[in-house]
């Protein structure tokens, strides 16, 4: 775990060693706000659970969009420099390194999220909101982009060419939230699966509703783990291509 | 130190290494020599865990690679050809972060840092971003990492491709220092390079060892004796005596004058370098200057390659 936490806090520290980590956390940033703004509070007056609900709605879609432009470059940036080979000839293992790629990412996209704090704490100014729904709102947030980013690391790890690595990693994700679509022309037991898949539609609106779903905590999680599983078996097998 | 059997190594249908033999004692600078494919950097590459052998077993300091291969990647250091460095960080930074990955406490990469940025030269550049090197001082730091951590055994692909006169001579005295601490095993498409730096020569054709020794046993093998250059002052006459009939000596010749000091090519019949000098001077003949014959090098190493791959 000491070699992932290392992996982990280089590359945490490499987003904001250049400039693109910093534009690509302002541009998200930035559209959430004007999101919120326009989307959320609108121009008519609204419940103010209602103004949170919508927070959280697009949210979710720039957590996933962030999601897979931040991990598109985690491995695929190092095979195309070379700097793998650090990664490579050092006595640590195929998952320590993959762990530590995903912590830096999921890193990234918890710190994007808590920015993203003050938005809803502007709703207390005119309205009231429970607490829970925020907290809950939140805590489906960190678990899609925990998701999200894993596919990214997988994504990532498949080719040196990161706009590659973002093109795959974004299509994979819009698979899985169109998956309750495909699930209505699905035959049994496809249907039964790409209905339960569907990222956003079953799993997620939950959480934006206020509701803790412990089933979908535990998608997320699978899937997490799924992802991260794929991206250590890629890795081991660039030792034997 | 290292110990090699049946090592093949394939991509895809491709055998980029067919079969290796070889091993290695400690404190050894071993060379890699052979043209451009031969299979050079795919060796090394698994030597240094970063490639699994197809078939075969790889052993360094007692450590398989196919059983332990976290074990046996803490006892080496390597380096690529390109360095592989994180250009966003300064050097110091990814020294440290090297250290880290490799197991190293704070204490002891702080006490290692100073001794290897003297060794490898770049104190002056550890806060510098990397980026900001010059390719010179990127292999520097690249040899850095490889030896920051103490390994028993050090790789280097090509150190010395795209340095200039003067960085290549400060490279070779880097590695010569490194053989103190550890074995050192490199490889280069350059003779010179090879023979100057390296204890032993394992030249590889086409996956293959075709031969594996000193430079003056590998030109003996081919020509049946190494070639020098000597430089001596006195007659032809007394050379001729003394040489004519040396069972060191293959064959001799005149190859310049300058008054009375004569430029002299020798073919040896083995590596008798000592002897060679030693009965020219008891001839009463002033030796100025010895050295290897670089175009017999050439042959050598392009007869190794051509005729024993075939």
């Amino acid at each position: 775990m000491n070699a992932s936490l290392t992996i982990a806090k280089r590359d945490f520290a490499g987003y904001f060693n250049t400039p693109w980590g910093h534009a690509v956390i302002a541009a998200i940033l930035l559209v959430d706000g004007l999101l919120f703004n326009a989307y959320a509070l609108g121009n008519s007056a609204k419940y103010s659970t209602d103004v949170l609900n919508e927070f959280f709605y697009f949210s979710a879609g720039t957590t996933m969009i962030a999601s897979v432009i931040l991990t598109m470059r985690l491995f695929a940036e190092e095979k195309s420099e070379g700097t793998l080979l650090v990664l490579d000839t050092s006595p640590v293992t195929d998952a320590q390194i993959v762990w530590g790629k995903f912590l830096a990412g999921f890193g990234v996209i918890a710190l994007l999220t808590l920015l993203t704090v003050y938005m809803p704490a502007l709703i207390f100014v005119n309205g009231k909101v429970s607490l829970g729904q925020i907290a809950a709102g939140y805590i489906g947030l960190l678990a899609l982009g925990g998701a999200t980013v894993a596919i990214g690391v997988w994504s990532s790890s498949l080719t040196p060419n990161q706009y590659v690595a973002g093109a795959v990693g974004g299509i994979v994700v819009v698979l899985f939230l169109l998956a309750w679509m495909l699930a209505r022309i699905a035959d049994p037991p496809f249907e039964a699966v790409l209905s339960y898949s569907a990222l956003y539609d079953r799993h997620y609106q939950p959480f934006s509703k206020g509701e803790i779903n412990t089933e979908s905590l535990i998608f997320f999680a699978s899937m997490t783990g799924l992802f991260l599983l794929f991206s250590t078996r890629n890795l081991a097998g660039r030792r034997w291509k | 130190m290292i110990e090699v059997q049946g090592l093949s190594r394939y991509y895809g249908r491709h055998r980029a290494v067919d079969g290796l033999d070889f091993s290695i004692d400690s404190n050894q600078v071993v060379g890699f020599l052979g043209l451009n494919g031969a299979g050079k950097t795919t060796t090394l590459k698994v030597l240094a865990g970063v490639l699994m052998p197809t078939a075969g077993t790889v052993k360094i300091d007692g450590h398989d690679l196919n059983d332990a291969p976290i074990a046996l990647r803490s006892q080496i250091g390597f380096l690529p050809e390109t360095p592989p460095l994180h250009a966003d960080m300064r050097v110091r930074d990814f020294l440290e972060y090297v250290a880290e990955l490799r197991g190293m406490s704070a204490e002891a990469t702080k006490a290692r840092l100073g001794i290897v940025a003297e060794q490898t030269e770049i104190t002056d550049v550890l806060d510098r971003v990397v980026s900001t090197l010059s390719h010179g001082y990127r292999k520097r730091v690249g040899i850095a990492q490889a030896i920051l951590h103490q390994p028993k055994l050090v790789i280097l692909d090509e150190p010395i491709s795209g340095l200039d006169p003067a960085q290549i001579v400060e490279m070779r005295q880097i590695i010569s220092g490194l053989a103190q601490d550890c074995t050192v095993l490199l490889s280069s498409h350059i003779l010179a390079e090879v023979s100057q730096t390296c204890d032993r020569i394992l030249v590889l054709s086409e996956g293959r060892i075709v031969a594996d020794g000193t430079e003056a046993e590998l030109s003996a093998r081919v020509q049946g004796g190494a070639g020098i250059r000597l430089t001596v002052r006195g007659t032809t006459e007394s050379v001729s005596a003394t040489l004519d009939d040396n069972e060191s000596v293959e064959k001799w010749n005149v190859e310049a004058t300058n008054g009375d000091v004569l430029t002299l090519g020798v073919t040896l019949t083995g590596d008798h370098r000592e002897a060679v000098v030693k009965a020219l001077s008891d001839a009463g003949l002033g030796i100025r200057s010895l050295s290897g014959d670089d175009s017999e090098l050439e042959t050598v190493f392009l007869d190794l390659t051509r005729v024993e791959a075939t």
